[in-house]
């Protein structure tokens, strides 16, 4: 078994998926266009393992759901970061929304004298288009905007609820895409379904 | 006629070379060396090589000279190059009981195994200016005296543990990484390993001033140096993949344990209390201030009063670092005139207004 | 100065090692994620001293790419000479364009002042902070500051501001004014005056705050709420100038005040140099202004 290939241009390309991560997380909602030149990684797709080489070295740990479990050997031969079994323990962690369940509760929250200690989660969804869309407000968005995330769980618009009831404290999240990455931080209010 | 002052850019080339002209000074006077500093003003490159966190006797000589002898610039120069270094291991804690004894004292005992060594210190020097240091002159060697292979010189504060009197060292929790600031951010409350990288590193100046604090009574601690101990040790990392461990060489230390006021209570019996100093090269001061100032900050610990501002962790730790004070009381020089007119303006705001209000209450005044 | 290029090879792309590009990476998102909070980052020794725009610096580092287009100013100024010297810095080891012109650039570090121009949805602001912490002339101790963002209890700002009340009848905070961030954390918005306060509100542009010495990173997404703490009989009011720029005429910009005698002479010119510029390259002319010719150097 090889382990995928890392980044051919670190240094650049380090920087180039660091500034579509940050572009989408400032800009909640927007699909910020991002296409990795990386492989897969096992069963991770190749703009979250960019991520994962981006933002992931010893000094944090990371968390995987079952389904993208085969991924570790990957990510810690390339990372030197150490998989946790409890995601309340991760700095950051991988899900894949088609076969994963989604539990934001499950993963670190942060402490009120440090909300920053908290997971970010990386959910990895397909391309297919999505016609379901969410109104959402906060820092980021000019006025309103729409999020269209195709696979979100049925009790999304729930748990993102609690998710905010809980801010500052509270997790953010990465949808990655084949070519496009969204960002939904805590900060970010889901007011029901677009008509 | 009033024209922006352009040309920043060509003034901070040109006051590059003013300064390296009088880094150089008198080019008749020959040119001083890396090594001569080292040599000569070891003392110096062991200040810079504790400050500057980093083991490299030339590369300390060397900023010495690129600063002119300005011990905190050259401190600066070593730390940012520091930063840039990459890691390639831990070595394992050194052992100070097997250090290659150069300098070893103790207050508490007139005589002990391994005797006293008084080494190269000033202590006894009457200080009177040596007039005949002004020319280049004979020094004859050190006497020496043979050492026997089997001379032990074991830690005084081992020795006092030996009896109970002294507290135990903390049991290290081997699961849990020994702190280090310069890779995550220090946080209050801090814990004692990073208490002690912070005071290692801490300015000589405000180590020495707050552990005087401590003797004049703000935060007594009832100090006896138990030992102070200076001498080589080696460094030592293990290999794991290879099985071994490698001796990556020597370096000189200067340990101070100072023994303090006792402590007990109904469940322990009293023992006396520990105040730790080390540092690089030989830095006797700084090691006994340092050791006097991490006794101070251990006053919750001990269930004292915190009273004096060595016992304030917040206070010493957020202000040790001479890199970051310098740095800081040093912005003030740079170009503030954006705030200084906010400033200008709201008072300029205030006096018409206060003029104005004289003038309602006085109209006679006004004329 | 092409020795010092070569001296400079050794070193990573914008100096920063890879690993400490990372750590400050992740508190960058944080940061992003919890408007106005400052995250603690583990901020390296730099090649400058703390207190001159390490932590800017060090957020610059960390976002720069080989595409961007970098413009740094201090005072609103690019050729002031902490400026001049930062730009030079990144110049050396990232190899970047840099330019003055606001409208151009991607990246503005800045110290001190937020440009005139309004600045537009593709750009990132990196602001130089001394002192991140707005509490912190209240309360020196971070424990007990750190605390009472947790709890939000900003009680005791408000007190302060409205002692000042009652003690000048201003709010004496005429830079560094606070303000509170999409209605959770109260922040500092570095030492710019508080007429440049507005332009924190609902800017087009990310705005990242980096404080090497206190080793804090903060940020205010675009689009974001940025409300300046006032009261409802005392509401906040940026300072104005009563008179326009001398060299370009511009009445709505912030200006520095030149004195140009010792018998009370001065006049008044825009901080923000390149606006300036470009209005007297449109052809505005203020009352001590001379028409832009294309030599500048002959106007003296």
């Amino acid at each position: 078994m090889t382990i995928a290939q890392g980044f051919a241009e670190p240094v650049r390309e380090q920087q180039r998926t660091f500034r579509a991560v940050m572009d989408a997380l400032s800009r909640p909602t927007a699909p910020t266009p991002y296409s990795s030149s990386l492989g897969k990684a096992g069963p991770l797709q190749a703009n979250a393992y960019a991520i994962a080489l981006t933002l992931l070295d010893f000094e944090v740990s990371y968390h995987l759901a079952p389904s993208l479990a085969e991924a570790e050997r990957h990510l810690t031969f390339q990372t030197g970061s150490r998989r946790v079994n409890d995601a309340g323990q991760a700095q950051f962690a991988f899900i894949d929304l088609r076969h994963d369940p989604l539990d934001l509760a499950a993963y670190a929250q942060g402490e009120p004298d440090y909300p920053d200690r908290s997971t970010t989660v990386v959910a990895l969804c397909d391309g297919a288009p999505e016609s379901k869309k969410l109104v959402c407000r906060g820092p980021g968005i000019a006025a309103s905007s729409t999020l269209s995330v195709p696979g979100l769980p049925a009790d999304f618009v729930d748990q993102w609820q609690a998710n905010g009831t809980r801010a500052p404290l509270g997790i953010d999240l990465l949808f990655v895409m084949p070519e496009a990455i969204i960002g939904l931080p805590r900060s970010t209010r889901i007011f029901g379904e677009a008509r | 006629m009033y024209v922006a002052v352009k040309g920043g850019e060509r003034a901070i080339a040109n006051a590059h070379r003013l300064l390296d002209h009088e880094r150089r000074g008198d080019r008749a006077v020959p040119e001083l060396s890396p090594t001569q500093i080292d040599e000569q003003l070891a003392l110096a490159v062991d200040r810079v090589m504790s400050e500057g966190s980093l083991y490299d006797r030339g590369l300390a000589a060397l900023a010495i000279k690129q600063a002119r002898g300005d011990l905190i610039e050259a401190i600066f120069l070593v730390r940012a190059y520091r930063t840039t270094l990459p890691r390639f291991g831990y070595s394992n804690p050194v052992d100070t009981g097997r250090m290659a004894i150069r300098r070893r004292i103790s207050a508490t005992y007139k005589d002990l195994p391994g005797g006293q060594v008084l080494g190269p210190t000033f202590d006894y020097t009457h200080r009177l200016i040596d007039f005949a240091l002004a020319a280049e002159r004979e020094v004859a060697e050190p006497l020496t005296a043979p050492v026997g292979p089997d001379t032990e010189t074991p830690r005084v504060t081992d020795m006092i543990a030996n009896d109970d009197l002294i507290e135990r060292n903390l049991k290290t929790d081997e699961t849990k990484p020994v702190g280090d600031l310069t890779r995550d951010p220090l946080a209050f409350p801090a814990d004692r390993d990073l208490r002690l990288q912070n005071l290692a590193r801490g300015d000589e100046g405000f180590l020495l001033a707050l552990g005087y604090s401590t003797q004049r009574g703000y935060g007594r601690n009832h100090p006896f140096v138990g030992e102070i101990r200076m001498g080589e040790v080696e460094i030592e990392l293990e290999i794991p993949e290879l099985g071994l461990t490698a001796s990556l060489g020597a370096v000189t230390l200067t340990e101070c344990q100072m023994v303090n006021q006792f402590k007990g209570s109904l469940t322990e019996p009293a023992r006396f209390t520990r105040g730790y100093g080390l540092s690089f090269g030989h830095c006797e001061r700084r090691a006994m201030s340092m050791a006097l100032v991490d006794r101070a900050l251990r006053a919750k610990e001990f269930g004292e009063e915190r009273k004096g501002p060595a016992q304030d962790e917040e206070f010493v730790l957020s202000h040790s670092d001479n890199v970051q004070s310098t740095g800081f009381v040093e912005h003030l020089k740079l170009p503030h005139y954006v705030d200084f007119q906010a400033e200008l303006a709201l008072l300029r705001q205030m006096r018409s207004e206060f003029e104005a209000r004289q003038a309602s209450s006085h109209p006679e005044a006004a004329e | 100065m092409s020795a010092t290029a070569e001296n400079y090879r050794g070193y990573n792309f914008a100096y920063l090692d890879e690993q400490t590009k990372r750590m400050i990476r992740r508190a960058i998102l944080k940061a992003i994620a919890i408007p106005g909070y400052q995250v603690p980052f583990a901020s390296r020794e730099m090649p400058m001293p703390y207190g001159w725009g390490t932590g800017g610096v060090q957020v610059t580092a960390a976002i720069l790419g080989p595409d961007d287009i970098l413009k740094v100013i201090d005072q609103g100024a690019d050729d002031t000479t902490n400026a001049v010297s930062i730009r030079q810095f990144f110049e050396k080891t990232a190899g970047v364009q840099t330019t003055t012109e606001t409208g151009k650039a991607t990246i503005i570090q800045t110290r001190h002042r937020i440009p005139e121009a309004t600045l537009q949805d593709h750009q990132v602001l990196v602001y130089q902070v001394p002192i991140p912490e707005p509490l912190r002339f209240l309360e020196p101790r971070e424990t007990e500051t750190r605390t009472m963002h947790a709890l939000a209890e900003y009680g005791l700002m408000h007190v302060k501001l409205y002692e000042d009340i009652a003690q000048h009848g201003h709010i004496a905070k005429t830079y560094d004014y606070p303000v509170l961030v999409a209605e959770r954390y109260v922040m500092a918005p570095s030492p710019i005056p508080k007429f440049d306060n507005p332009k924190m509100h609902q800017s087009g542009a990310l705005q990242l705050f980096g404080a090497g010495r206190e080793k804090r990173i903060y940020a205010i997404p675009p689009h974001t709420e940025v409300v300046s703490l006032d009261f409802e009989d005392h509401p906040f009011e940026p300072t104005k100038f009563t008179e326009p720029c001398a060299l370009c005429g511009a009445l709505d910009s912030y200006l520095d005040e030149v004195i140009t005698d010792d018998k009370g002479g001065r006049m008044f010119v825009c901080s923000d140099t390149h606006h300036c510029e470009s209005r007297r390259a449109e052809g505005h002319v203020g009352a001590l202004g001379t028409p832009i010719t294309p030599v500048t150097e002959a106007a003296e």
